[in-house]
């Protein structure tokens, strides 16, 4: 049996009924270019012969040309070890679907699921509340960013304080989705010495006018750990609520940002929490898919975009899931709807919440401390090699800035023939800091692996300096 | 069959409005709306000086099933919010035209008022739904 249910009468008699002469007429509207064509590297008569067993090849081919490079880079993306026990139950049928359950047809799995998944990221932010994911990182940021400035109520433009210690991408991104919104994003500039925000450079920025909310990176993009506790009173003080961009791991060493300033009771805490979720059981699969988190206060709870799923108890008295708030999505806003992203990552929620109840809190904090060890000795053994020196003299978490005495770009190229990722090229975001890496070592890198990298950047550099 | 007081006037978004008869006009939805809205779990006011034109988006109510803004029937500045809505929403349900009430404000231009629905015309276009 085929397993297209029409067959080629089926398909002439509806293409007769809605008058097109063939399935090109019925998609002839689609431009050339964006339709399927050929696969390259797929030869034409073996793709009609066999052609799973063609496609499974040239998969086969890719896979290997990628290899498994020791990973080095860093920079929103971490390579951490993941039990085997989470994509095993992950992928089993209950949970496997790309499809996000939406309302009365999600399984009381699916909402313990999502209700445990909130329960760790409200645990681990130390805020009330926790939507069910959001598409990525970037993208939460942006959704914080929406949500601020429409919860607002002091100040009323919408200027939003970004320092440019927050990841380049993330600020594209923020950018894009934000910038028809009449939404105007202020640069804060890092201090070239700590490679943090300072509140001078904040003062200085919003000095034209008040903003409706200040971002603060932890760590930022440098791996830097910022002075969350001041940048928090500033943000407050000036009537900007405070949205925590966070590593979640990191977070099992550093303070939630429930937890930010040092006033007590309303005032203090980051209102916003949000991030992406990859470090908690999603592999590195060539830029995702990922998730992203976002959690609040309980008073902006009416503002978080997506789901919440609640515990409750039906009439017997016996517990049960159930999705109870979802008051910015599309069923209930209609075209009033001021989020777009309304879809949550379900499978990789999954994984995530399996991955943090394996890990558990203290298991969570060995990786967290594991990761801190390791770049130090990281940085350590780098700056060994003449000429190489780390760019800010403030604290990190996993990553570190340090230059090279030669041009990035060849010897990131020397060090890839060599099968290493050396770090990300902070010249393509930061003209300022050309000739600068930023290199992560986590959890997953050995004494040797660090001696390894050590070793081929030398040889790097040396071969850079002879040519 | 919903109330329809006659001593206040009605905008075709379902919105009433009375005159205080001190510069000032108090804003809630009809009871009609209430009914056909459902069970309201929230309800975000304006806030207090916040500067309204006429049939501004300033309010919105939240049922269970949909989210729906307010508009303002007039021009003016909001002087005051019924705050006990933010903890009990179920207050318009329960008295839409009366501890349902939602805002009020100063009345900017009163030939405003002129141009909105006495409880007659209001009765007529509800009928139609």
């Amino acid at each position: 049996m085929p397993f297209i249910p029409h067959t080629p009468e089926d398909t002439s008699e509806m293409l007769a009924r809605i008058g097109a002469e063939s399935i090109e007429e019925l998609f002839d509207e689609i431009p050339p270019e964006l339709r399927a064509s050929e696969i390259s590297g797929l030869a034409p008569a073996m793709m009609r012969a066999e052609p799973e067993m063609a496609v499974a090849r040239l998969m086969r081919e890719r896979a290997r040309a990628d290899g498994e490079p020791l990973c080095f880079l860093g920079a929103g993306a971490y390579e951490h070890h993941i039990p085997a026990a989470v994509w095993q139950l992950a992928t089993r049928g209950e949970f496997y679907s790309a499809y996000t359950p939406y309302q009365a047809e999600a399984s009381q799995g699916t909402l313990q699921v999502l209700y445990e998944f909130q329960s760790m990221m409200t645990a681990l932010t130390g805020l009330d509340a926790s939507n069910a994911s959001l598409y990525d990182g970037a993208s939460a940021l942006a959704e914080a960013v929406l949500m601020a400035v429409r919860a607002n109520r002091k100040v009323k433009n919408a200027r939003v304080l970004m320092p440019a210690s927050v990841h380049p991408f993330y600020r594209q991104t923020v950018r894009s989705i934000v910038r028809h919104q009449g939404i105007e994003l202020v640069e804060v500039p890092y201090d070239p010495t700590g490679g943090h925000t300072t509140i001078a450079a904040l003062e200085q920025a919003a000095a034209s006018a008040p903003c409706a909310a200040l971002v603060v990176p932890q760590p930022n993009v440098f791996g830097v750990l910022e002075e969350v506790d001041s940048l928090t009173d500033w943000g407050h003080e000036h009537n900007a609520l405070v949205i925590g961009l966070v590593n979640p791991v990191a977070l099992a060493l550093l303070s939630p940002p429930g937890d930010w300033g040092t006033q007590t009771g309303k005032t203090g805490g980051a209102d916003i929490a949000c991030g992406e979720g990859q470090p908690l059981g999603m592999p590195l699969a060539s830029g995702g898919p990922y998730l992203g988190f976002l959690c609040c206060t309980q008073a902006l709870v009416r503002q978080l975009p997506g789901r919440i799923a609640g515990r409750t108890l039906d009439l017997d008295g016996n517990p049960g899931f159930a999705l109870t708030l979802q008051a910015r999505e599309q069923h209930i806003r209609r075209s009033k709807a001021t989020s777009n992203i309304c879809t949550n990552q379900g499978l990789l929620v999954t994984a995530a919440t399996i991955h943090l109840s394996l890990l558990g809190a203290e298991g969570l904090e060995r990786v967290a401390a594991a990761c801190h060890a390791n770049t130090r000795t990281l940085t350590a053994r780098l700056c060994e090699i003449p000429g190489v020196e780390p760019v800010f003299n403030r604290p990190v978490f996993h990553e570190q800035v340090v230059r090279l005495p030669r041009p990035t770009d060849g010897i990131l190229k020397a060090l890839a023939a060599e099968n290493i990722l050396g770090g990300f090229d902070l010249g393509r975001s930061y003209p300022e800091l050309n000739g600068s890496l930023l290199v992560c070592a986590t959890e997953t890198r050995t004494a040797s692996d660090i001696d390894h990298f050590r070793d081929a950047l030398g040889r790097a550099l040396s071969h850079a300096s002879a040519n | 069959m919903s109330q329809v007081p006659t001593d206040r006037v009605y905008s075709d978004s379902h919105e009433w409005l009375l005159d205080n008869g001190d510069g000032t006009a108090t804003v809630g939805i009809s009871d009609h709306a209430q009914e056909a809205l459902g069970d309201l779990v929230f309800v975000e006011t304006p806030s207090i000086g916040d500067e309204l034109s006429a049939k501004q988006a300033c309010a919105v109510v939240e049922s269970v099933k949909a989210a729906s803004d307010i508009y303002s029937p007039i021009s003016g500045e909001v002087v005051e919010v019924n705050e006990l809505l933010v903890d009990n929403p179920e207050l318009i349900n329960g008295d839409a035209h009366g501890e349902g009430w939602i805002f009020r404000l100063t009345i900017a231009d009163p030939t405003e008022i002129e141009a909105l629905l006495d409880a007659e015309a209001y009765g007529e276009l509800i009928a139609e739904d």
